[in-house]
């Protein structure tokens, strides 16, 4: 798939925006320590920033959206629906508990776990916009929710200076990226779908694109049949779980309660995140490229 | 859940419906060009149409593109920069017609012959041909000389029609139908609605082509034939079927020569039919063993025996047939590995030919009468039909090939049966039926007849006292005796060279000369630039009419923009190319369904205003004003012979004429009110047996097709070849030059032969290992579509294609480039593999590739910069051979050029090269560069 | 409207015989022409006649190469548009309700005006058969013509699909799945019909025909069509010559 910026800064953000926002309404149950006042301000600040972010790039890969609106109505069916509905609900839930802290110095914890909750739901709606495709194996899996949300809890946890949850969470972390490349590295073949299937001539013999059906380009191409060389992907993954995941971790174990290595860790696991959601997307296959000599195995040269 | 929308179900369509007909290419559709506010919104087919009835190509549903192409010329060019560059200005047409007519004026009145006028194809030849004629040149001929003329004279010559306009299978009866040499064809949409029929009956395709692509791809068998050897396949097939007697010998006896008589004895009448005194050939009759006229009632002619004169033994055509094609020189074991198809697939073809033919022989419960006066009951057909095109045509052995395929048609009794394939109106039409070529000039007279024919001995050649051609084609000469239909790609480098002698002025209409049409094109373009000593162009004056920025307009000093399809009249005229069906006598138009909206002006009318404008015969009225107001007028009013106009329909002052009939003011509009067509089956009885069948002839007689009846037999043994065979053996007073003796010999057999084709028996196979073709796309036309901002889309570049067995060797990865080189040029494409392919084969599309800076591309459009000509590689001469004379690389009997002759090497072209060569300068566009983005709606 | 109809009255879709297919693009430009002049925006075309022309169309022909162990390749032209899967996963991810399915006949259709440009549905579809409008930004898909089929300003045998009309082979046929006694179900039982990619779910309505067998032409049978002994080893004219009498005698 095409690694579109716009996607990758919409999910990284508002991931990391809605996991600080849960650790956040979640404070008062955890027993933690409330940020007030200004430091609530600039908490929530973060909370809403990073998620505003997010969802702003969102709207920059509509082609309408103008007509954005319409995204909320189709909750029912649609994982982007529910997406916009969670993430609006969680961030208008959050509201009180988040003006509570900030001009009250009264935070309402009731409020604050509920838009917990919807916070790591939205983020769990999101991942399920890319999980629940089908035509997509790599993202067809249960590592993918649970990817995002222990990516957005983890960098939300080191956010909210949450140092011993943000370890954990950052080895968890770790282990779900690893596993969702080395499953995700057979999704494809698993999903049954080859060139074979696509056309329904698998049974007369080898099946090989010969001519595309256009010499110009076309949107499928642009948007579904993205081509990451194999080196490169693996370089990558090594960057984004070191960056991601383990630096992060060292840095919290190494500095326990220090709140320069929590921004430290941050940083890295900001940009760690960043790399890994480039690969997650320029590494996922859409079936379509079958139609296009793509998919699963090379195209037969030799 | 909310509601579901309702979207608007019935929308309105158009406002109006214009009928008119298709000119994406030479097919000729009826199109419904739907009209919103006076503008074109939408075309498809025309139901009612009896070419495509309502179905449509890519090509045709993008004519809206084509018609909106921001490559339209907008005015008449004239020349400012140095030809080629691109740099002109635009200008009245007053002064573009008075300059022409300054310009060719004085050449009429002094030599004529200057003026050398060749066209494309464009399908108004007959009124081009009798321009020219009315002139006074000898040098006209329209594209068919490079396109398929060995097809066409083949088929004239042997069965008086060949394929595309002249005949077609019986798609609706056939059951075996064998394909030679296709990929698409001028019968576009006919042939894939054939084979739809052929699919949805269940009847066998077998694809006879060295890449399965398009229909073959569709074959249900295909035959990868290494290019060039067709004709040792047919006649392996000819073997085989005469081997097991599966011919059909009373199809033969009644309505074919093999049981003439061949004159054996030694002298200048050897070879020829043995002849009574009324000139008739003679035949056995089998009863009494006495040589009789053919046609003498009540006899019974022989195929076995001949008959004993004066000491020497005289054998029917028949024995010549069978004592050459049943030589072990055709078995398939002798032709398998030269055709590249193993010998039990020759035989297992061949046996599928025989069981169909003899064994699915199919009666038509239809009485009719031959010529000869006999009743038939039925109508009895074998339902083996073949077709073939440029496959077969295009090669140095293309005309001999082309006749190797009658006779294997002819053999079975499948042509003019049922389930067979069958000629179209006005054909059938024996080569005796045609006129003879005419080249007779006179300074301010009219030429002597018509410029084209077909030679019926060497005394029809078109040579001057000197034996030199008279023609600047050198059609109708030693080299090429038999070029029905002139010489066009010899044209600019004999006009280049003086030879036979220099011209004046070269006005080309329609034919993209200096690219995609031309052989050796990088020369082609020096030799329209090149200057003498003088610093004058060598080629003084070039006229060109174009409808768009092509390559050729570059190199014009006159540009005479014409319309597009939409804004003019035009004509299909039974005079000329026709629309007609086996079983329909048709002929159509082109109206103007838009107004141009440039200054632009239909090349035909603007023909008859300079006609007239230098008071050529026929165009003028007595007191020299124009005769006619532009073309619309003249295809009304203009009579061939009396009662014989342009159009068939709706003649005579009711409109009722069909065929005959003084002209009609009205007939137009006529045409206009029934679809843009017209179109009248032929009687039941006359649909088959045409040559032979009277209902048929004189049918043909009412509708001005002949003017007397025609019957005529099959030429399995086709005697005017002879005749050319005979002045070589040195007989007669027209004699050809000694080194082409060996060379008539061989390729004037009277019978079918194959020989290797000229560049095979050349070449080093180990220099150039490969053969290279081009094909054309389904939806583009030559160098039209690219400019189509919808089709340019499907063929943007010419990847080069290459076999498995190639790839492995070269060891090519997806994304690479190769070198392609011919002892005549190299070029560089990007390669793909394909192992549905002759392994010795490469291809690419064809006239997909552009010079920079026309067709209104941007210089980076991947037309230029990915893609390449096969042209560049392709030399109109041989590769010298050290006899000190350059040979032609042409069919040796039309001169029809041989361009899937091309013998190529292929390497893996140097890392990172990713730039096509020969790389051109950018000519300067005379349109303006088009808008970025397109996205067209008419609003209703 | 995202939710997919339980059961639909009509299933109207296509079958296209790969048998029969030529590959001539006629069904992409005919699509083409009549989906720019109706339904919804113009189908655009970005940098139309530059370096990287990129447009929009409903419905592309690709080609495969098919190799076999013991027979010649075979080339298989493939035209491809949108299937109107029964479980249309295009339908269920949109967020606006652009897309749906109509309840009257299975068409699945977008609503350009609710369309909000995310691409999600074009994701979703394993076929390819969607795609973002370059100028309009809306997603753009095969209508199965919806504008012509019913459309009562065209005359009654016109009322079909622009592809269909088109394809000069016959080699696509529109009609109703749901009645076993339509022309396309009864061509989908006859020659094996078959669905693309049954592993994605989708349970596509339009069918494909597999091509049928090919290069099956068996080796000489001639002997046994021979008249009796044309043939005489060794000196075939001699022996054919005897034969020519033979016949000839009997015409
Ligand atoms: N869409 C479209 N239609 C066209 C045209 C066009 O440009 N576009 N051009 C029109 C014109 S001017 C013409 S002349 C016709 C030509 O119509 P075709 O003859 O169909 O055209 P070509 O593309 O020349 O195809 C030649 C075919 O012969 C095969 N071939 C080459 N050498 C051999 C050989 O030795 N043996 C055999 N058996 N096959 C061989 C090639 O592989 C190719 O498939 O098409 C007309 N129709
Ligand atoms: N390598 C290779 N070369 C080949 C062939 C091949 O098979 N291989 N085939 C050969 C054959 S068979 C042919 S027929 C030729 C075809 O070659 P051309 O006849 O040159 O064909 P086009 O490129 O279509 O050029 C025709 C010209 O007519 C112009 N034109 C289009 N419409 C109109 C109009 O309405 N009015 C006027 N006045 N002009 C118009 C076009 O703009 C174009 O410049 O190519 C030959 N060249
Ligand atoms: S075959 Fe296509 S381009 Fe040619 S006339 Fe017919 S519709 Fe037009
Ligand atoms: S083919 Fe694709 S777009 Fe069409 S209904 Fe099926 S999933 Fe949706
Ligand atoms: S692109 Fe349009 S139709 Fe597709 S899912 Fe988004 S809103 Fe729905
Ligand atoms: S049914 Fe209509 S919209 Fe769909 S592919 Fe055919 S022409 Fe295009
Ligand atoms: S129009 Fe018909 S034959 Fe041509 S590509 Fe489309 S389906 Fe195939
Ligand atoms: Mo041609």
């Amino acid at each position: 798939m095409h690694p579109a910026p716009s996607l990758i800064v919409f999910t990284v953000f508002s991931g990391l925006g809605f996991g600080l926002l849960a650790w956040l309404g979640l404070g008062p149950a955890l027993g933690q320590p409330e940020p007030l006042g200004w430091a609530a301000f600039v908490w929530f600040g973060l909370g809403y920033g990073l998620a505003g972010v997010g969802l702003l790039a969102s709207a920059f890969h509509l082609g309408h959206p103008e007509r954005m609106l319409l995204a909320f109505t189709q909750w029912r069916s649609s994982w982007l629906s529910r997406e916009a509905v969670l993430a609006v609900a969680a961030l208008a839930v959050m509201a009180p508990h988040a003006a509570g802290s900030v001009f009250l110095a009264t935070p309402l914890p009731a409020f604050g776990m509920a838009a917990a909750v919807l916070a790591v739901m939205t983020v769990a709606a999101t991942a399920m916009i890319y999980a629940q495709l089908r035509t997509v194996p790599r993202w067809h899996h249960w590592t993918v929710p649970a990817l995002f949300v222990v990516a957005a809890l983890a960098g939300g946890a080191l956010l909210a200076g949450q140092g011993c949850a943000a370890l954990w969470l950052l080895l968890l972390l770790a282990l779900l990226m690893i596993a969702h490349w080395r499953i995700g590295d057979g999704r494809f073949r698993a999903s049954g779908s080859d060139a074979g299937t696509a056309t329904g001539l698998g049974g007369l013999g080898r099946v090989r694109l010969l001519e595309p059906p256009h010499s110009g380009r076309n949107y499928l191409l642009r948007e579904m049949v993205h081509v990451v060389g194999r080196r490169h992907a693996h370089k990558l993954r090594l960057i984004a779980l070191a960056l991601g995941a383990l630096l992060p971790a060292v840095l919290v174990l190494l500095a326990p309660g220090s709140v320069v290595a929590l921004a430290f860790a941050a940083v890295l696991h900001l940009g760690g995140m960043l790399a890994a959601r480039w690969l997650f997307f320029a590494e996922a296959e859409h079936v379509v490229g079958l139609y296009y000599g793509r998919g699963g195995t090379a195209p037969t040269d030799g | 859940m909310s509601v579901q929308p309702a979207p608007d179900l019935s929308p309105r369509v158009s406002d109006e419906i214009r009928k008119t007909t298709c000119y994406m290419c030479a097919c000729r559709c009826g199109i419904d060009v739907h009209m919103k506010g006076g503008k074109v919104a939408y075309i498809d087919g025309n139901r009612d149409h009896p070419v495509n009835k309502g179905v449509l190509c890519a090509k045709g549903s993008a004519g809206i593109m084509q018609h909106l192409s921001p490559a339209r010329l907008r005015a008449p060019l004239k020349r400012v920069g140095p030809r080629g560059s691109g740099e002109f200005k635009e200008i009245s047409w007053d002064e573009a017609l008075s300059l022409a007519a300054d310009w060719l004026r004085p050449l009429r009145a002094t030599a004529p012959e200057k003026l050398a006028f060749f066209t494309g194809r464009d399908q108004s030849q007959s009124f081009t041909g009798w321009w020219a004629q009315a002139f006074g040149t000898p040098n006209w001929a329209a594209h068919g000389g490079f396109c398929s003329v060995n097809m066409a004279a083949a088929g004239i010559y042997t069965m008086g029609g060949s394929f595309w306009e002249f005949g077609q299978p019986d798609w609706e009866r056939t059951k075996l139908f064998l394909l030679f040499g296709v990929a698409e064809d001028h019968d576009s949409n006919p042939i894939k609605m054939g084979l739809g029929r052929l699919k949805e009956r269940g009847a066998r395709v077998i694809g006879v082509n060295p890449i399965r692509s398009g229909y073959n791809a569709i074959a249900d068998d295909w035959v990868g034939i290494t290019p060039g050897t067709d004709g040792l396949f047919i006649l392996a097939l000819v073997h085989e079927l005469l081997r097991a007697g599966k011919i059909d010998l009373d199809y033969l006896i009644r309505y074919t020569n093999a049981p003439y008589l061949v004159n054996a004895a030694d002298g200048s009448e050897n070879g020829l039919f043995l002849r009574d005194a009324d000139g008739k050939p003679l035949v056995r009759d089998r009863r009494t063993g006495h040589a009789v006229a053919w046609d003498a009632p009540d006899i019974a002619p022989d195929l076995a025996a001949g008959v004993e004169i004066a000491g020497t033994t005289h054998l029917p055509v028949f024995r010549h047939l069978t004592d050459r094609y049943l030589s072990k020189d055709y078995a398939p074991d002798a032709v398998a590995k030269r055709c590249g198809i193993p010998a039990p697939r020759i035989r297992a073809i061949a046996a599928e030919i025989a069981r169909v033919a003899f064994e699915e022989e199919i009666t038509i419960p239809q009485p009719w009468t031959d010529f000869r006066g006999v009743r038939h009951e039925t109508m009895t057909g074998r339902p083996v039909a073949m077709h073939a095109m440029r496959g077969v045509s295009a090669h140095s052995n293309g005309f001999q090939t082309a006749r190797a395929l009658h006779l294997l048609q002819i053999l079975i009794g499948s042509v003019e049966t049922p389930g067979g394939f069958r000629f179209k109106p006005p054909y059938p039409k024996p080569p005796e039926a045609h006129p003879r070529p005419h080249a007779g000039h006179v300074p301010g007279q009219p030429l002597d007849g018509p410029h084209l024919g077909y030679p019926l001995g060497p005394e029809h050649l078109l040579l001057d006292e000197a034996d030199q051609p008279k023609r600047i084609d050198k059609a109708f000469s030693w080299e090429a005796p038999l070029s029905a239909h002139g010489m066009m790609h010899m044209v600019i480098s004999n006009a280049h060279a003086g030879d036979p002698y220099k011209i004046d002025t070269l006005f080309l209409y329609m034919a993209n000369m200096a690219w995609n049409s031309s052989m050796n094109t990088t020369q082609v373009m020096q030799m329209l630039t090149d200057t003498d000593a003088n610093g004058d162009y060598v080629i003084p004056r070039i006229i060109y009419s174009d409808a768009y920025s092509s390559e050729m307009v570059a190199f014009a000093d006159l540009v005479l923009p014409d319309t597009t399809y939409l804004e003019r009249h035009d004509c299909i005229s039974l005079l000329d190319r026709p629309i007609c069906e086996a079983e329909a006598l048709a002929d159509s138009i082109r109206w103007p369904v838009v107004q141009p909206d440039r200054d632009v002006r239909p090349f035909q009318s603007v023909l008859l205003d300079l006609g007239a404008r230098l008071g050529l015969p026929g165009m003028v009225k007595d007191d020299g004003t124009a005769k006619f107001k532009d073309y619309a007028d003249y295809i009304s009013n203009h009579e061939r012979r009396p009662g014989i106009g342009p159009l068939a329909g709706f003649r005579g002052p009711d409109g009722m004429g069909q065929g005959r009939g003084a002209p009609n003011p009205d007939q137009i509009a006529r045409y206009i009110e029934n679809g843009g067509f017209w179109f009248e089956h032929i009687p039941e009885e006359a649909q088959f047996f045409k040559p032979w069948n009277a209902a048929y002839q004189n049918w043909a007689v009412a509708r001005g097709l002949f003017d007397s009846p025609q019957p005529y037999v099959f030429n399995l043994y086709a005697e005017p070849l002879r005749r050319f065979q005979l002045a070589a053996e040195g007989y007669g007073s027209r004699q050809p030059p000694d080194h082409l003796r060996a060379r008539l010999m061989e390729a004037m057999d009277p019978l079918p032969i194959w020989y290797p084709t000229f560049t095979d028996a050349a070449t080093d196979p180990a220099a150039y290992p490969l053969h290279a073709l081009t094909q054309r796309p389904m939806a583009h036309y030559h160098s039209w579509g690219s400019q189509n901002a919808w089709l340019r889309q499907i063929h943007g570049h010419t990847p080069l294609y290459v076999s498995g067995e190639v790839w492995r060797a070269r060891g090519f990865r997806s994304g690479d480039w190769a070198t392609l080189t011919s002892p005549h040029g190299r070029i560089t494409l990007p390669v793909v593999r394909m192992d549905a392919l002759n392994p010795h084969t490469v291809w690419t599309w064809n006239a997909i590739a552009k010079r920079r800076g026309a067709w209104a591309l941007d210089a980076c459009a991947p037309e230029a910069a990915q893609s390449s000509l096969l042209n560049h590689l392709i030399h109109e001469l041989l590769p010298p051979k050290g006899d000190g004379l350059r040979w032609a690389n042409s069919d040796p009997v039309t001169g029809q050029a041989a361009w899937y002759d091309l013998r190529v090497r292929i390497e893996k072209a140097p890392a990172g090269q990713r730039v096509t060569y020969p790389a051109h300068p950018a000519q300067a566009s005379p349109v303006p560069n088009p808008p970025r983005d397109l996205a067209h709606q008419v609003k209703g | 409207m995202t939710s997919l109809p339980t059961h639909t009255e009509r299933k109207l879709g296509l079958v296209i015989d790969l048998d029969t297919c030529v590959g001539c693009h006629a069904c992409v430009i005919s699509c083409k022409g009549w989906n720019t002049e109706n339904y919804g925006a113009p189908l655009a075309d970005m940098d139309a006649w530059g370096e990287t022309p990129e447009g929009t169309f409903l419905n592309r022909v690709h080609t495969f190469e098919v190799t076999r162990d013991t027979a010649p390749p075979m080339v298989v032209h493939f035209p491809k548009s949108c299937l109107h899967c029964d479980d249309a996963p295009c339908v269920t991810v949109c967020p606006t309700g652009a897309s749906y399915k109509r309840v009257e006949d299975g068409i699945v259709l977008v609503n350009e005006s609710a369309c909000i440009g995310c691409g999600l549905c074009a994701w979703a579809c394993p076929y390819g058969a969607r795609e973002m409008d370059g100028a309009e930004k809306v997603m753009k898909k095969c209508t199965l013509c919806v504008d012509r089929i019913y459309n009562e300003n065209l005359p009654e045998r016109d009322r079909e699909p622009a592809c269909v009309r088109t394809c000069p082979a016959g080699a696509r046929h529109f009609g109703d799945f749901a009645d076993p006694d339509s022309h396309v179900s009864r061509l989908v039982a006859a020659r094996g019909g078959i669905d693309l990619m049954p592993e994605q779910g989708t349970r596509p309505v339009n069918k494909y025909l597999p091509p049928r067998g090919r290069d099956t032409l068996e080796t000489p049978a001639l002997a046994s069509l021979c008249d009796p002994l044309p043939d005489t080893p060794g000196t075939p004219v001699q022996g054919f010559l005897g034969w020519l009498d033979r016949a000839l005698e009997r015409i």
